[in-house]
This record gives C-alpha cells, structure tokens and sequence, in this order.
C-alpha cells in the first residue's frame, strides 16, 4: 500500500474506533451537563442497548427492535435516577461518582446474569460482515458510517432540543445556575431524571449501532465508558461538539500510535495523552477555563 | 452432567463421586485460595481446572509442593514443562496446534506470515509457540502484534499488516470477540490472504458471529467437532458421538473443545481411580501417569513420566469453515 | 477517660489476633489463617487509602497501581535471571554485597536474582519516585479530574504490566521465592510457615495503626483536617495545603507497595489483575464501607469482607457484592455503616447519646478517629470543582 493511502486507511480505521468513543461520551456530556454527576454507568447503558435490541431482534424487524432497546433503557436510566440519586440530594458530587462506579459493576453483574457471558451482536444495517465502502484506496465497513451518521444525527438532535425546546432550556439553565432555575419554576428534580433517560437512551442507541463492529457482551461496559469518559474529557466536559471531537481524537490517537508502536500500547497511548491534557489543562481541548472550577492554583 | 452419569452407573468401583465446585472467575489469587482450600480444608483426591493458563501456573507450584494432584484444562505448555510429579494437562498442546498450522501452510506454499495475538494467557502461549517453532518449520514472521483483548476494533491493526508487503497468511491466536473481528475487519480491509484460528475456534457460534467472514478460515482441533464426519471404524468415534448426544440434550446448546477438556479430566482421573483401585492419590498418580491408549474427546491420551499431556499430533486434525458448517480440511 | 478510650483499640487487636489464631487451632480450621493473611495485607492498602479520602479527601481510583508496583518489582527482581550479566562489573559488587544471589527453584533450576531485601527496597524506592511524579500534578486536580486522572494512571500500569514480557504479560509472575525477613522469620506461603506468617501480616498492620494514628493526631494531622474541612481557610492558615497532600499520597502510595511485596511473596506470585480498575474500585469500597476517615472501621470491614470473597462466599456474585457495597454504603451512610451502627446499639441499649460537643469539628477525642462529622467530602469544595453552587442548597 502506498502512503498516501496507508495514512488514509489508519485514519478511516481511527475514526471507526473515534465514532464509538464519541457516541458513547455524547452521553457522558449530558448528564455532566445537566447535573454534574460523572455517570460511570455510561457504559452498561450501551451494553444494555445493544442487549436488549439483539434479544427483541429475535422477535421483530431489526428498526423495531433498536427503538425497543432505546425505550427500555431509557426507562431504566429514569428509574435508576428516580431509585438512587434523587434520594442523595444532599450528597456531594464525588460521592455520587462513586455510586456510579458500583452502580456499573452491580448492571454488569446483572447482565451476566439475565443473558449469560456469549457474545452476540446485531447484524450489519446495510451490507454484512465482508462488505465495506472503498474510497482512495483506503476501506471502511459502511456500519462505521451509520455509527457516524447516528452521532451527527444526535448532536444536531441535542442542539435543536436544548436550544429550541422548553425541556431543553430548562435543562441548560439548570446546568448553568440552579438556584435561578428553581426560582424561575423549574422543577430540578425532574430535570434530572430527564438528563438521566435521556443520555441512558442516547447510550442505548449507541449501543445498537456499534454493536455489530464491536460485538456486545457483558463485559464491554467497563472499558468503553473509561474511554468515552476520557473522550469526554479531552474535549472539554460541557459541550456535545467537544465531546465528539473528543472521541475522534481519541480514536486517532490510537490509530496513529498502532502504527508507529507495538500495538499493544495503544491504550496507554490514548491514556498518556489524557494524563497529560488533564495535567496541562484539565478543562480540555475546546472547554472554556472557569476559574476556580477544576484547579485551586 | 458426567458426576451424575458416573454415579448412576455404580460409581467408580462402587464409591460415589462428589464434586466440589469453586467458581474462581479468572483471577489468580482466588485461584491460589480456592487451591489452598480444596488441599488443606477439603482434601480432595484431585483438583480439575482450572481452565485458564495464568490461574494454572499460580497453584502448579503449590500443587506440587502440596502433593496434590491436579488436572488442568489449560493449554499453556509451562504447565508440563518442566514436568511436575503431580501437574498434568488434557488440552493439546499449543506447539502440536502450531504445528500443524505451520504444515499446513507450507503445503500451501505460504513462507511469509502475520501474527496477531491477544493480552490474555492463551494469546501470549499461542504467541510463543508461533514465534518459537518458525525458524524450523521455515516460515518467515513479518508482522507480530498483540492486542487487547477488549478492543472494540483491529482495522488499525490490520491496516499494519496490510502495510507490510509480501504477508501471505494471518495467524489469529485469541478468544472471542475479538476471532470474529479480525475476520470480519480482514474482509472489509480488503486483506484477502488465509486466516489461521486457533484451536480457541472451536464453538459453532464463533462461526456464526463472523458470519459470511469465517469462511475458509482454517484451524486446528480436536475432531468433537466433526464427528459426524468421522468413519465408524475411528477410535474415538464412539466417544465422541456419546458425548455430543449426552451434551447437546442436556444442556440444549452445541458442543465445544472447552467442555471436551473438562470431560477428559474428569474421566482420565476415574479411569486412573479405576487401575488405581483406592482413592490413595500417590496410587493414582501413578496410575494417570502409566495410562495409555485412553479415547478422550480431544484425542486419544497416552501418559508417561517425561510427557504428562498425553496427546501427540494426532490428536489434531486440521478444520475448515465451509458454508457455514465445520468441516475437514482436505488438501 | 479519652486516652483510654484511645489506646483501647491497641490493646483489643493483639487479644483479637492471637485469639483468633489460638481458637482456628483448637477447632482444626488453622487452614483459613491464609485467607485471613491476604485479607490482612489487602486492608494494609486500605488504611493508607482512608488516610488519603478521609483525612486528605483526595480520591484515588488507582491505588491497586501501586499495589501491583511494589508486587511487580520485587516479583521481577526475584525471579529474573540476571545471569547473563554476570561479566559486568555492577553486577560483581552486588554480588558481594550480598544483593545479587544464586538459587534454586522447584525444578532444579539456577538463577542469579535479586534477595528479597534488595528488591523491597528497590520497590519501595521505585514506588517512592512514581507517587512523587504522580502526585504532583494529580492532586492540583480537584473532584471527578483527580479521579480521572487517578484512573487513567493506574490503567496505564495496568496495561504496561499486561503488555510487557518481562512482566510476564498476562500470566503474571510465578515462583517467587520466600522472603527471610530476620533468621527463622521469612514471608512465604508454605503450609509450615502459616501461623508465622500470619503473626507476620497482623504484626504489619499494627505498626500501620500505629504509625498512622500518630500521623493523625500530630500537627500534619491537623493539618489534614483543616485542608479536608476548608482548603482555602487553611492555605489562608499558612498551611502549605499542597505539600501536605503530596505527602499523604505518598505515604498510601507505599503503604500500598509494602503490602504489594508482601503479598507477592507471601503467595509466590503476582498477576496484572491486582493494577485493574476493578481492584482499585474494590479499595475504595472498603474504605468506604469502613467509614472513610475511621481507620479501625476501615480495618475490620477490609478484613471481614476481603475474608469472604476469598473463601468464596459471594460465589459468582463477587464483584457485584463491592458494588452493591458501594451503592449502598455511600447512599446511606457516607460515614460509614458502623457509626450508625454504633447509634443505634446506644440507642437500644439506653445509653446517652453523644453530647453535642462531639459535634464539633475540632473534638478529635472520639474512640473512632473521625476528623470531623460531616465526613463526606465536603459539598463545597466539590461543586466548586463544576463551577456551580451548592445544588439544592436549602440556605
């Protein structure tokens, strides 16, 4: 292969794993966004779409099935918001990160107990395993595309809904200042429900739309939501955009130090570059520094 | 499903068996404690498992010491070599599936390979055999990668491979998911070269989970797989067939190596419990080690004091994926 | 009445220990002094994470790293043929000092390794340098980024352990050899050796106590109340709050590698497993469920459910048994499910209830270590670390 098209296929390749990244910290952002909380759990949402969708998928037309999955989760999201963090209102946001993390490791376990440890995933929208799109000399599956297009889709989503909406402005202000919101009416509360069934929704269709690249299975929570966290991060918490830009970056990075490195040392590549964003400048790439916000000097 | 079946039968010269399971879920201290457990606390005649390489070697040590005797349905090859008094093996070995991938591929003319390879115990043994028996089988390693075993996508990988010219085959020594993915990724890459498994292939679902990708890949195994193929004059025909009979309506799914092996551990050590006549372990242990011409699901076992894995090169057979479907591979 | 109160515990644990020990043998269950031994060392991690949460409250998401540091290093240098070494000149002097040793394995096998001594203080000097650069810029980061970054460090390790062969990549270290810790004393797992080590492992942990209790009640104790409660009051204090933070995370950082090397000899291996998220999630839960600033809590609980889970109580469930732990513990008792506890027995019993002084921040005098009541994170300083305030904040 000639260079040109060796860098190009190592980016294409980048972005296949940048897009999964991005979908799953647009989730992240969300819930960051509407209350503050890091919502480790992030991960098992994916899990649990792409579970639920391949267990629908048996009994109805694969559309059907995904926007089952969404819903479940979705559900799911809001009655765990609902069960847990609405009692723990006075609780320190640390503390509520913490809840996530065993939160993460109790789903995973359920999983594995309700479907088992197989491995199963949805099959291809368009095409199948062996087809993919050529361009330049360099190939991609086309399902990489639809993960693509599903984070444009839902970026574009967000942006109508939280600029355009009476939900969506509520939950900005929220964010922003919520004793003003509070005096305004806004119930803040269910506000977080919202941002909870919303992102574990959100969470839900990423799940199904990776799912046949990546494969689901129990255990694959845990290191997608450490990487769309990071993804998160390195855009700058706060913002959908960043976020996704985040994730490709993160994607990118790996490709890239896959081919200069061993491969086996692409997530501590990846994690290396997170480290030292966070150390240099831990509002991210594209976040705006508020001053008192992430360090004390 | 076997505890049960032997006890129904009469029990191993008329004394029941009891089997006392610990679920160590992978991780090797649980693996040392459930080891010091079942040594001191239960004294059990033999210990059966564990089924990974890495939780296999932290107690092969303490086995040995300890007098223990222990049947591991592991593959690495450190777990008999050196060989300990009391530590045998019932999976083939690592070096014969290497092997018989290696001769494959020179009937093949293939000179020139990639190899990929996952973090995981069973990727890093795989990995060594590969790298260790090429020089004299001839073949050239270009490409030797190994990747994480969680990873949720190897184009970047194979894009690495594909940059190298003149690889003319892949070696893919790993678990699922990441088999079907670099089957699929092959594909959509556009890396049109053969693909070796390894001897981890051997489930009918891995087939199914890279679907229209796993065609013609190539790998080693144990004939459980394509025991209906076999002729009713094969020695382990007999065997084989009861056990995917017993297996498949039993627990209503389709057989694979990974149950064979506990399969043969459990009934290597009746028969030797058998020859032994008492439960005493040393007799026991002397009577696995002297047992020859055993017909077990992964080949047909014969022990001596250098080799406690008992299985030669014939224990393997060389399968391929067509139409879906397991099926030999014919020259 | 308070000195009591607080040397009490001290003197509870060696009764605790050696009965517990004396009844193991009188009911022929001397064989679950193992588990007992690894739940030990594992809670050593533990005491040091509850000094850098609840005292310093920093948190550490990372700390199985540093356990898997210490293990690694001695691991490696005990059992790594140096042989090949044997013409280079440094080699020769650490021959004759005794650090560089010929021995044996189980197989008969010769090796040129590092002794056990040599290679903990290599580890603990080793650790000492990580957590240094580490820290440094880590806990300039407030809330969810020092997690993060705490996380990204210890998967980093994690994943280096899992990639390198010198490290035995996923299989880990095997045959490491036992510890001569004085003559007739050695760290090692061997049956014979079992109730020796076990006085081993618990004669540690007291020292840890110790060692940390006065660390507590000292001026940098104090100190380290003053930064938990109001970081910005005590830097006004002129409290450096930064090199005291450094120093905390140090110290656990190599409590956590001293019981890393300890561990590994004492079950003559180590594996990537022990630097995963999943462990160091583990540590966090213990100190959680112990009452993050209460060492004797953090203690018992470490000991008591590291126990189970090594002998297999929680089955398959396990890991989602920490989980739940967290969940539960954090959402109900922040501080711990033994105060509660401890009010409700009074409470049954018909004791008074603590005076109200108890309630104030600067009483230290209490049989359970609390620096202050209010031992969640403090609110503020968290949702500072958002940039919004107090969320519900009922003035």
């Amino acid at each position: 292969m000639e260079n040109g098209s060796l860098a190009l296929q190592y980016l294409l390749s980048g972005i296949t794993k940048g897009s999964i990244y991005a979908v799953v910290a647009i989730g992240f952002n969300l819930i960051y966004s509407a209350t503050g909380i890091i919502n480790f759990a992030q991960g098992e949402f994916v899990m649990l779409g792409g579970m639920v969708a391949v267990t629908l998928a048996h009994y109805v037309p694969l559309p059907v099935a995904i926007a089952g999955a969404v819903g479940v989760v979705a559900l799911v999201g809001c009655l765990l918001e609902l069960a847990l963090f609405r009692r723990l209102q006075r609780h320190s946001v640390l503390h509520l990160i913490i809840i996530t993390m065993g939160l993460s490791i109790v789903i995973q376990e359920a999983a594995l107990h309700i479907w088992d440890e197989k491995v199963r995933s949805l099959p291809y929208f368009t095409g199948s395993e062996v087809s993919s799109v050529r361009f330049l000399g360099a190939a991609i599956s086309p399902q990489v595309l639809w993960v693509l297009g599903t984070v444009a889709l839902v970026v574009l989503a967000l942006h109508v809904f939280l600029r355009y909406t009476l939900q969506g402005r509520a939950m900005r202000a929220c964010s922003s200042n919520p004793e003003a919101a509070m005096l305004a009416g806004i119930n803040i509360p269910n506000m977080r429900t919202l941002s909870f069934g919303l992102s574990a929704g959100l969470g839900a269709l990423a799940g199904c739309v990776i799912s046949p690249i990546t494969m689901t299975h129990y255990e694959m929570g845990a290191p997608l939501a450490i990487k769309g966290f990071a993804a998160a991060i390195l855009g700058g918490l706060g913002n959908p955009m960043a976020a996704v830009a985040g994730g490709l970056l993160v994607g990118i990075l790996e490709a890239a130090s896959v081919s200069r490195l061993p491969a086996v040392y692409n997530d501590v590549a990846a994690f290396a570059i997170l480290l030292f964003v966070l150390f240099v400048r831990p509002q991210g790439l594209f976040g705006s520094p508020t001053s008192d916000t992430v360090r004390e000097h | 499903m076997l505890v049960d079946e032997i006890n129904a039968s009469g029990g191993v010269k008329g004394q029941k068996v009891e089997l006392v399971l610990k679920d160590t879920a992978g991780s090797p201290e649980r693996a040392v404690s459930f080891a010091k457990q079942l040594i001191e606390e239960d004294k059990v005649l033999a210990i059966i498992g564990p089924s990974t390489s890495g939780e296999t070697m932290k107690i092969k040590d303490l086995c040995e010491e300890n007098k223990m005797l222990l049947v591991s349905c592991a593959a690495a090859e450190t777990i008999v070599n050196p060989v300990a008094k009391y530590v045998f093996k019932v999976p083939q070995k690592d070096s014969q599936a290497v092997l018989w991938i290696y001769r494959t591929m020179k009937d093949k003319g293939i000179a020139k390979i990639a190899i990929l390879s996952s973090t995981d115990g069973f990727g890093a043994a795989g990995k060594k055999q590969l790298e260790d028996l090429a020089k004299s089988e001839g073949i050239e390693i270009l490409v030797d990668e190994v990747y994480d075993k969680q990873a949720t996508d190897l184009t970047d990988i194979l894009t690495k491979v594909k940059s190298k010219a003149g690889v003319q085959a892949v070696v893919n020594w790993s678990i699922v998911p990441a088999q079907s993915m670099v089957a699929k990724n092959m594909k959509q890459l556009g890396l049109n070269v053969p693909l070796f498994q390894s001897h981890g292939f051997g489930n009918p679902k891995y087939v199914q989970q890279a679907g229209a990708a796993a065609e013609g890949t190539l790998f080693p195994a144990g004939r459980l797989l394509v025991v209906d193929e076999l002729p009713d004059n094969h020695p382990q025909k007999q065997v084989l067939a009861a056990y995917k009979k017993d297996y498949e309506s039993r627990y209503k799914e389709d057989v694979s190596t990974f149950g064979g092996h506990a399969y043969d551990s459990l009934m290597i050590v009746a028969e030797a419990l058998k020859q032994a006549g008492s439960p005493d372990r040393e007799k026991v242990r002397d009577a696995l080690e002297t047992l020859k011409g055993f017909v077990g699901t992964a080949g047909v076992f014969s022990f001596s004091a250098t080799d406690h894995t008992g299985l030669d090169l014939s224990a393997f057979e060389m399968l391929t994926v067509k139409d879906g479907k397991f099926t030999s591979y014919k020259k | 009445m308070n000195r009591f109160r607080q040397i009490l515990p001290f003197t509870l644990f060696p009764v605790v220990v050696v009965g517990a020990q004396l009844v193991m043998r009188a009911t022929e269950t001397e064989y679950c002094l193992t588990q007992l031994t690894m739940a030990v060392y594992y809670a050593i991690v533990v005491m040091g994470l509850c000094l850098l949460m609840g005292y310093a409250g920093q948190v550490s998401l990372g700390h199985g790293a540093f356990f898997a540091i210490g293990g690694y290093a001695s691991a490696v240098l005990t059992t790594y043929d140096f042989s090949r070494f044997k013409g280079a000149p440094w080699a020769g002097w650490l021959q004759k000092a005794h650090l560089l040793i010929a021995r044996q394995d189980l197989y008969g096998n010769t090796a040129m390794t590092f002794s056990p001594w040599a290679a903990f203080l290599t580890a603990m000097l080793a650790t000492f340098f990580i957590a240094l650069l580490i820290g440094y810029p880590a806990l300039r980061l407030r809330g969810h980024y020092l997690a993060m970054a705490t996380l990204g460090f210890g998967l980093i390790v994690s994943k280096m352990l899992l990639g390198s062969n010198i490290t035995g990549a996923a299989d880990g270290i095997n045959g490491v050899p036992a510890w001569k810790l004085l003559p007739g004393l050695a760290v090692t797992g061997k049956s014979a050796g079992r109730v020796q080590n076990y006085y081993i492992a618990c004669g540690l942990a007291l020292l840890v106590l110790v060692l940390l209790r006065n660390l507590v009640h000292s001026r940098v104790g104090r100190a380290l109340q003053a930064i938990h409660d109001r970081e910005t009051a005590a830097n006004a204090m002129g409290i450096n709050t930064a090199a005291c933070k450094l120093k905390v995370f140090v110290l656990s950082a190599l409590l956590a590698a001293m019981a890393g090397v300890f561990f590994t000899h004492y079950t003559g291996g180590i594996a990537p497993s022990e630097a995963g998220a999943l462990k160091s999630v583990r540590y966090v839960a213990l100190a959680a469920a112990g009452g993050m600033a209460n060492l004797w809590g953090v203690t018992v609980m470490s000991v008591a459910l590291n126990y189970l889970s090594l002998r297999g109580w929680f089955g398959t469930y396990d890991n989602a048994v920490f989980g739940a732990i967290l969940i539960l513990i954090i959402s109900l008792a922040p501080e711990g499910p033994l105060k509660p506890l401890g009010l409700w027995l009074r409470r049954l019993t018909g004791t008074r209830p603590p005076s109200p002084t108890s309630h104030d921040p600067n009483h230290v005098s209490r049989f359970t270590f609390h620096a202050s009541p209010a031992a969640e994170l403090a609110p503020q300083t968290d949702e500072r670390a958002t940039g919004r305030s107090p969320q519900h904040g009922a003035p």
